[in-house]
């Protein structure tokens, strides 16, 4: 089982935390097109590549940003949001 | 009978067996006698019995091949347990085993299905793929014969249920393998500072130094050395009878002993996990009798019993020359050493100057005596090809086997280390490890004791510095590449039964023919011949796979490449993966309460909820209504404790509100409620409840019982990116909850408490707080069930005071414990809808007839801008609310009936109950924007296809004006 490294908690093992999906900045809603507004909302890029994630650590409660290879499931780093 | 030990030697210097310690057992229904220490197959070996097991094919006699786990010839099974590995089992007094995969009263001797071998021309490899190709209707007569004749073992059903706990463990370095690598390693890794396991799957340390001896007792000298050292460091533990049953990523490994499975994480792993000693490949190579040269040495040093007593060694290394000596040394003749190599041994152990060696030689068949080795045949041999015209008959009852070994590199495979074949040794060896791995020893292709024992000591240096803990400077120094192994230990016969695989009875010509027919990828090889698939999952089998192979294809074993080694490294009992069994569920304070109230349970998320309370033998139904009349008619009580509960704290928690809401909160009066729903960013609707104003800066508010968790966790992940000035407290386990329902509920509850619960001073929707009964309680004026009502919030620890004084004060108006059931029915009465149910996870707000609830001129809220675009749209269909005809008997519609029209689906049922308050069936729904005026008749497709009439009514079903709550 893989570990996680926790900005605030350290390395604990994958099964403490939930996964969020990636980091997708959203558009401006009251200026964005329709168009835009949906791609935000429904499509997602899964191209093996350098990714940044949220990661829950379940536990505790902490939102954090994982950048992850998923071509290797490697995790470069980890901080939280605002930090990077 | 006990039978007569024949083959027990006197007693030998470091022997496993306790003398003093007998153990009478049972094997095929006759009765024998071991030691303390044997294992199965020894004690067998000891009384004279060979054939301990039948192959699983051809159902030929075998016995001890490896001794180690390393081939299944000795799969036996006792009443509890199935397919037990008799080379590896500890004797146990009055064990009764039998051989499996035996057929009629002759057992493993004269086992009725051994005419299979003879027709072993009619079972071509790939046999089951053509069997069953055709003609098709020979397929099932095919198949009913199979299921007779194949498996192993046979399934107990009537075992009692053993619950087996996993362990948990942590270590800086674990090292897999017991042998001198790895005890050197995890004796300098130790000496180093770091905690270290060293597991084995032996019930004793050493590996080959206990039993590979060569003629004298050094080596084993050398292990008392090295366990000395080993007990003089306290934080290195040699843990035994424990195999690593896989590598996951982060050094998290599996660790597996007969009691149970031990999670072990390590911070670096040192693979010291040696070799597998490799069968040369020739007629009859599978005869009892036929045994590898570790197989013979570990009968003599562990079990101190007699292999045979007239042997002939084949051999292409000094190991078998080692071999040969310990066999001299107790007393058994060698005929001759036959020597693949051309040019043979240079130091031959003084103890064998005078047995005959013959180089460049081959054995090119077994020969039986019954279902026993009886001679060989020998001959001279050449790159692969031996001399069929000229050969020599020796007569022997054991044939030693050491032309090689194979690694033990599972782990590292699993690690995904790559490895590289290196001709030096004839093996592959680690060519690049990653990150805290390191291998030591056979499997790093070091072969000679004493680099052995200096390979261990560097990996565990290297751990030690990789781990930070030692400075010292690497260990260099030049080792060897001794080579044990012979590039091609296979000897053709015109004959076959020249066995590859002995799990699955693979003969040479079957590679061939496999090849022939197109197979010729390892990874096609492997699946259509089965080789390397049966039990042992090719320890003893795939290296000479690879180099049949690749003689055939005429390219370099690299080429050829491997099969994947996955986990488990041997078989785990499926007990020991399923563990304990761990799905905890939650219970609020009330439980005990609702218990001794005869609650009949139902789980809601991961909460225990009373569906309702049984009453005598009254019917399920009977119960939920009589529930639901008490609340109508008097008053109720239901624990609502599972509802999510969250304080909200800060100058900007209006703010914070307005954001993840729907409705309008920044304008909430304090000690007032507003009904909340969330939708999520494409616009569904996911969670709802009720958000209370305690305060400017202090609003508490419920969600859903399933939705608490995730509701906490994203408002939290939205509020990371906003960075408003807020506090959230999840309170959902530190609060507990109860709603006091019914037309009755003020009178019982002004008993309780100095607040003022006039409608003037506590309105409908009010928020108060005061002690009921002393405890600090936050009081909600609801009206989810359609009856003047109080949600009463307290302290986890003191809900249960509050319950037990609102049922006495109740007593008096024959005060009713509700559950979940009759709830959902009061509820659908008024036609509130439960997220979940009455929506999906594709309605929104707008189709779900909520539009009341969303304030589309707010700046923002999450989901906004999808609703912008939805609005533009016609919906495809909205909610509804129905009834059934008064007079309507029969089988009601279910929740997900259809609603059919002119022939096509034209919405469904998403609730339906009958309502004895307006007798009739009242239910909620969707259904296509044409049909949903007040008053349309349409028709729902029952069960059985029954076509049953239905009418769009407006909800609330009971009390339109909603009078009844707001008295």
């Amino acid at each position: 089982m893989k570990l996680l490294n926790c900005p605030i908690n350290g390395p604990r093992p994958v099964s403490e935390f939930a996964y969020g999906g990636e980091v997708r900045a959203m558009p401006h809603p009251p200026t964005c097109t329709d168009e835009q507004w949906s791609d935000y909302v429904f499509n997602r890029n899964g191209a093996p590549g350098v990714k940044k994630e949220w990661w829950y650590h379940l536990a505790s409660g902490v939102w954090f940003i994982a950048e992850r290879d998923t071509s290797a499931d490697h995790v470069l780093r980890t901080y939280l949001w605002g930090e990077g | 009978m006990v039978s007569l030990m024949t083959s027990r030697l006197p007693p030998v210097l470091g022997e496993w067996i306790d003398r003093t310690q007998p153990r009478a057992f049972c094997f095929e229904g006759k009765h024998y006698s071991g030691y303390e220490g044997d294992v199965i197959s020894s004690a067998l070996w000891a009384a004279g019995e060979h054939v301990l097991g039948r192959s699983f094919k051809y159902h030929r006699p075998r016995g001890i091949l490896s001794l180690a786990n390393h081939d299944v010839n000795t799969l036996m099974e006792d009443r509890f347990h199935v397919n037990l590995r008799a080379d590896v089992t500890a004797l146990r007094e009055g064990m009764e085993v039998t051989a499996v995969n035996t057929y009629g009263s002759g057992g493993v001797q004269g086992d009725r299905a051994r005419f299979v071998d003879k027709l072993s021309g009619l079972l071509p490899v790939g046999f089951y793929y053509k069997a069953f190709h055709r003609p098709r209707r020979f397929a099932q007569q095919w198949e009913q014969f199979f299921r007779y004749m194949t498996g192993l073992g046979r399934p107990k059903f009537d075992l009692p249920r053993i619950i087996t706990g996993k362990r948990y463990d942590f270590v800086d370095v674990v090292v897999i393998g017991a042998g001198p690598s790895g005890l050197a390693a995890g004796i300098e890794a130790a000496s180093c500072g770091a905690s270290v396991i060293i597991v084995d799957e032996n019930t004793r340390a050493g590996g080959s130094l206990g039993y590979a001896r060569g003629g004298s007792d050094a080596s084993y000298d050398r292990l008392q050395q090295l366990l000395a050292q080993a007990a003089h460091l306290p934080n290195l533990q040699i843990r035994g009878g424990t195999f690593a049953a896989g590598w996951y990523t982060d050094h998290w490994i599996a660790l597996v002993d007969d009691q149970r499975m031990t999670k072990l994480r390590a911070r670096a792993t040192i693979v010291a996990s040696g070799a597998f000693e490799q069968p040369a490949v020739f007629r009859n190579n599978d005869l009892p009798g036929v045994m590898f040269a570790s197989a013979a040495q570990r009968l003599i040093y562990r079990y101190s019993v007699k292999p045979m007593t007239q042997a002939v060694v084949l051999t292409a290394n000094r190991e078998g020359y080692d071999a040969a000596a310990d066999l001299h040394r107790h007393g058994i003749g060698v005929s001759v050493i036959v020597d693949l190599r051309d040019q043979g041994e240079n130091a031959i152990p003084e103890s064998l100057r005078d047995v005959r060696v013959l180089k460049g030689s081959c054995v090119l068949e077994a020969t039986a005596r019954g279902n026993h080795l009886g001679g060989v045949r020998v001959a001279a041999f050449a790159n692969g090809a031996p001399n069929f015209d000229h050969s020599e008959s020796f007569a022997c009852d054991g044939l030693l086997v050491s032309c090689g070994a194979a690694p033990a590199a599972n782990l590292l495979y699993q690690a995904g280390c790559k490895m590289r074949y290196a001709c030096e040794v004839e093996q592959f060896i680690p060519d690049v490890l990653t990150p805290g791995l390191f291998a030591a020893g056979r499997v790093n292709g070091r072969h000679d004791l004493e680099d052995r024992l200096l390979d261990g000591k560097r990996a565990g240096r290297e751990a030690a510095r990789y781990l930070g803990l030692s400075q010292a400077e690497p260990l260099s120094g030049t080792l060897s590449w001794r080579n044990p192994t012979h590039p091609y230990p296979v000897v053709p016969h015109p004959s076959g039964k020249n066995f590859v695989d002995f799990d699955e009875d693979l003969q040479l010509k079957d590679f061939h023919n496999a090849a022939k027919e197109g197979f010729d990828n390892i990874e096609l090889l492997k699946r259509y011949s089965t080789v390397g698939m049966g039990p042992s999952q090719g320890k003893h089998s795939n290296m000479n796979a690879v180099r049949i192979l690749a003689r055939i294809r005429n390219e370099p074993i690299d080429q050829v490449g491997t099969t994947t080694a996955r986990p488990m490294y041997h078989p785990v009992p499926l007990s020991h993966l399923a563990g304990r069994g761990f799905h905890p569920m939650r219970q609020t304070p009330l439980h005990t309460r609702h218990q001794r109230a005869a609650a009949v349970w139902m789980q809601a998320g991961n909460w225990w909820r009373p569906e309702y309370y049984a009453v005598g033998r009254k019917s399920k139904l009977e119960c939920v209504r009589a529930e639901a009349h008490a609340v109508r008619t008097s008053v109720g009580l239901i624990d609502v404790g599972t509802l999510g509960k969250m304080d909200l704290y800060g100058p900007d928690a209006g703010e914070f509100l307005e954001r993840v809401y729907t409705g309008r909160f920044a304008n909430l009066k304090i000690g007032m409620t507003r009904y909340c729903a969330m939708i999520d960013e494409s616009g569904v609707i996911i969670d709802d409840g009720v958000v209370g104003r305690l305060g400017e800066q202090h609003f508490y508010f419920t969600t859903t019982t399933t939705g608490s968790a995730n509701v906490y966790r994203e408002l939290v992940r939205w509020n990371v990116q906003w960075g408003l000035d807020i506090g959230i407290v999840n309170v959902t386990g530190a609060m507990g909850a109860v709603n006091l329902a019914g037309p009755k509920s003020r009178e019982v509850l002004a008993q309780l408490t100095q607040l003022d619960l006039s409608a003037q001073a506590f309105p409908y929707l009010g928020l108060r707080q005061a002690n009921v009964e002393g405890v600090p309680c936050r009081l909600i004026r609801v009206g989810f069930v359609g009856e003047l009502g109080y949600e009463i919030h307290a302290p986890a620890e003191q809900i249960g005071v509050v319950w037990d004084a609102l049922m006495r004060a109740g007593a008096a108006h024959g005060i009713q414990s509700f559950g979940v059931e009759a709830q959902r029915l009061l509820r659908l009465e008024k036609g509130h809808v439960i997220i979940g149910q009455d929506t999906d996870g594709l309605t929104t707000p707008i189709e779900a007839g909520m539009g009341w609830a969303v304030k589309m001129d707010k700046n923002f809220f999450v989901g906004q801008r999808s609703l912008r675009i939805v609005e533009k749209r016609a919906s495809k269909q909205v909610a509804m609310g129905f009834t059934l005809p008064k007079t309507f008997s029969g089988e009601a519609p279910k929740e997900c009936h259809l609603v059919i029209h002119a022939g096509n689906i034209a919405g469904r049922v998403t609730s339906i109950a009958y309502s004895e308050a307006l007798g009739q069936h009242v239910g909620l729904g969707f259904i296509v924007p044409d049909l949903a005026a007040e008053g349309t008749a349409f028709q729902i497709r029952g069960e059985g296809g029954v076509m049953i009439d239905a009418q769009i009514a407006k909800p609330p079903f009971y009390d339109p004006a909603g009078d009844r709550q707001k008295l």
